[in-house]
């Protein structure tokens, strides 16, 4: 099911008398392929849960509108959209078995739609194995383990065959190896139903790992939608350049002129087509290569072997942070004794900002 | 040994005025004409518990009692819960809804005997307030407080049902209130019905707390004696408005007075009825409750 958003807003009203009020989301307009997994992206508190509840229908607009496919369900009800959510917390009904949990959304149906007890466990069953969970439907939610709860949720939410899936933030209470397990199940489990699925994170890994499309936003507005690695290499704005990328990059401020780009008075990359003006500049850690004639000059301060490359830590008096991590291959010598190092920047791994608007040139 | 030490003011305390009581009572009841005074006794056996069994008066406090244990918990359970339902779902004037259920329970019970005895005693200028309601929709009074054995009946239930809510309701909005609403957001989503969320979700979960106000509701009801000397004044038994409780209290100090021995035999009894209903709850309750940790 395709689904689009007009305009979208929703506006809190502010605590206190003389509060402002908070727009969470703000003016959203995009489209959502139908059978596509989309990544909401963003730090805490930037709207994306808020957008999240929007599409299921638990808070309702200020402006705007949604349409799942061409039907317009910006005040249809949550009951009525046919939606599945999987919370962060899961919400499992803790009195009840995973099976009574998987049938409980079908239960609801009545009418003609109205299921026979052999049909409610045939379809609890079809969606167990899909999840792998189907040697624990007698047991409670109590009984289980974080990343079992999780695929109990995911069933719970499948069973009724959602128009759409909505995930806020599912991956959140499981630990390391688990989120890396569960978010490949995410992924086949949605590739397998082919259901339009909304996901929602604060860890860019785990959105840029899964999603199809993945959409940045920060206070409420969308700064970029795109696919992981277009969004990647082609950020908008020093902060979806920011917030994308692990290590993060590495940003200085620097200066245009003559078609050069300078750094601390070095001129380290030629840069054709940009007007002479101030700037800053993202560097990816990937985008440095050790030269011992390269044109950017950094003092160094260490080195980190991580196995498969090195970080080559380093300072700059132009750079924002303290430290600038530089990621080389595992076979690079560096010579510790030395007080700097050089290096020469790739030109796809660098990006240019305006000063003023933060957005990236070219 | 330690342990024990720190535990000793508290048991003594209630061994000198809890167990010892009981023990008492317990032995009293075997023995036949105890005499406070003289400390003396005819003889033991269950002579005390034969005659209780068979004392009218008593066997009429009996009936009183059950029919107020079984009018009264479960209907004031029931309109508490839906009560509290009603509270938890507004949010205008929700505090003071709340201050107004609240206030039987800070109100002394003689003053509310009062108010009742304004709504539905008869005197000599007015019939009483329900009356007059009465009256007005074209019925004929009905003496509440000195008539048939049904209308008195009625206002000691009444007066039991609306003096015991307020507790209830205070904690059941609790139990409510501390339902994860995302219980409800799923429900929702997944279509549930409004009735359906109550009785699957709900009620389930605020269960621990159903069964606690059965059971206390159960043994409060059990014990009722203060309401019925509120409402009908002292002489219970010659208003066959009695309980178990007050045929006790009748049995050692009332005008008939002066036979312990009785009373314990009649206290015992009641103990033992309040004993086997508990048991039967907590058994029964061990099906349909979900303690969730």
């Amino acid at each position: 099911m395709k689904v689009a958003l007009q305009h979208l807003t929703k506006k809190f009203p502010g605590r206190g008398r003389k509060a402002r009020e908070v727009i969470a989301v703000n003016d959203f307009t995009f489209e959502i392929p139908d059978g596509k997994l989309i990544g909401l992206l963003g730090p805490s508190g930037c709207g994306k849960s808020t957008a999240l509840n929007l599409l299921c229908g638990l808070l309702k607009p200020t402006d705007g509108k949604i349409f799942f496919g061409d039907e317009d369900v910006t005040g249809l009800a949550a009951e009525k959209r046919g939606v599945g959510m999987v919370f962060q917390n899961y919400a499992l009904y803790p009195h009840l078995t995973v099976m009574q949990n998987i049938i409980f959304p079908l239960q609801n149906l009545k009418g003609p739609d109205k299921l026979s007890k052999s049909q409610l466990r045939e379809k609890a069953y079809e969606v167990a194995k899909l999840v792998q969970i189907d040697s624990l439907m007698d047991r409670k939610p109590a009984e289980l383990s974080g990343g079992q709860q999780q695929r109990v949720a995911i069933a719970r939410a499948l069973v009724k065959m959602p128009r759409i899936l909505l995930m806020d933030e599912p991956l959140s209470n499981l630990d390391a190896r688990l989120r890396l397990q569960t978010r490949e199940e995410i992924r086949r489990i949605q590739r397998e139903t082919k259901i339009t699925t909304v996901f929602v994170t604060h860890d860019q890994e785990e959105a840029m790992s899964i999603s199809d499309l993945i959409v940045v936003m920060k206070d409420g507005m969308i700064q970029q939608i795109g696919e992981p690695q277009q969004v990647y290499d082609a950020p908008a704005n020093l902060f979806v350049a920011k917030f994308l990328g692990n290590p993060p990059i590495n940003t200085f401020d620097g200066a245009v002129q003559g078609g050069k780009l300078y750094i601390g008075g070095e001129a380290v990359m030629e840069v054709k087509d940009v007007p002479d003006q101030q700037v800053i500049v993202g560097a990816r850690p990937e985008g440095f290569v050790l030269n011992r004639d390269g044109a950017f000059t950094c003092r160094l301060k260490g080195v980190e072997v991580m196995g498969r490359d090195i970080s080559v830590l380093a300072e700059h008096d132009s750079c924002h942070d303290p430290v600038i991590r530089a990621i080389v291959s595992a076979e690079s010598q560096v010579d510790l004794a030395s007080a700097s190092v050089r290096f020469d920047l790739k030109p796809g791994k660098l990006f240019l900002f305006r000063k003023q608007t933060e957005e990236r040139i070219g | 040994m330690k342990g024990w030490l720190y535990l000793l003011p508290a048991v003594l305390f209630l061994g000198f005025f809890m167990i010892y009581p009981l023990i008492d009572v317990f032995v009293y009841s075997f023995e036949e004409g105890y005499n406070f005074a003289s400390q003396t006794y005819f003889g033991t056996g269950t002579y005390n518990y034969k005659y209780v069994l068979r004392d009218p008066y008593f066997l009429q406090a009996v009936k009183n009692t059950f029919i107020l244990v079984v009018i009264t918990v479960p209907l004031s359970t029931g309109l508490a819960l839906l009560i509290s339902v009603g509270l938890s779902s507004i949010k205008p004037l929700r505090q003071l809804y709340q201050t107004v259920f609240f206030l039987p329970y800070v109100t002394n019970t003689l003053a509310v005997g009062l108010v009742f005895m304004i709504l539905f005693k008869k005197t000599p200028y007015s019939d009483g307030f329900v009356n007059l309601l009465i009256n007005w929709f074209g019925g004929k009074s009905v003496d509440f407080i000195d008539g048939p054995y049904w209308a008195k009946m009625f206002v000691l239930c009444l007066y039991t049902i609306w003096v015991v809510m307020p507790f209830k309701i205070l904690i059941l909005t609790s139990a409510l209130a501390s339902v994860n609403r995302q219980y409800y957001d799923a429900a929702k989503i997944d279509g549930t019905s409004g009735f359906r969320i109550f009785r699957k979700i709900t009620l389930p979960m605020i269960s621990p707390t159903i069964v606690y106000l059965i059971i206390t509701g159960f043994i409060g009801a059990f014990k009722a004696y203060s309401d019925a000397v509120a409402l009908f004044g002292t002489n219970l038994n010659g208003a066959q408005m009695n309980t178990i409780v007050g045929y006790v209290y009748d049995m050692l100090y009332g005008s008939s007075g002066g036979y312990p021995s009785y009373a314990s035999a009649a206290a015992i009894i009641l103990f033992i009825i309040v004993l086997t209903i508990t048991c039967i709850n907590l058994l029964v309750s061990k099906k349909h409750v979900h303690y969730i940790s």
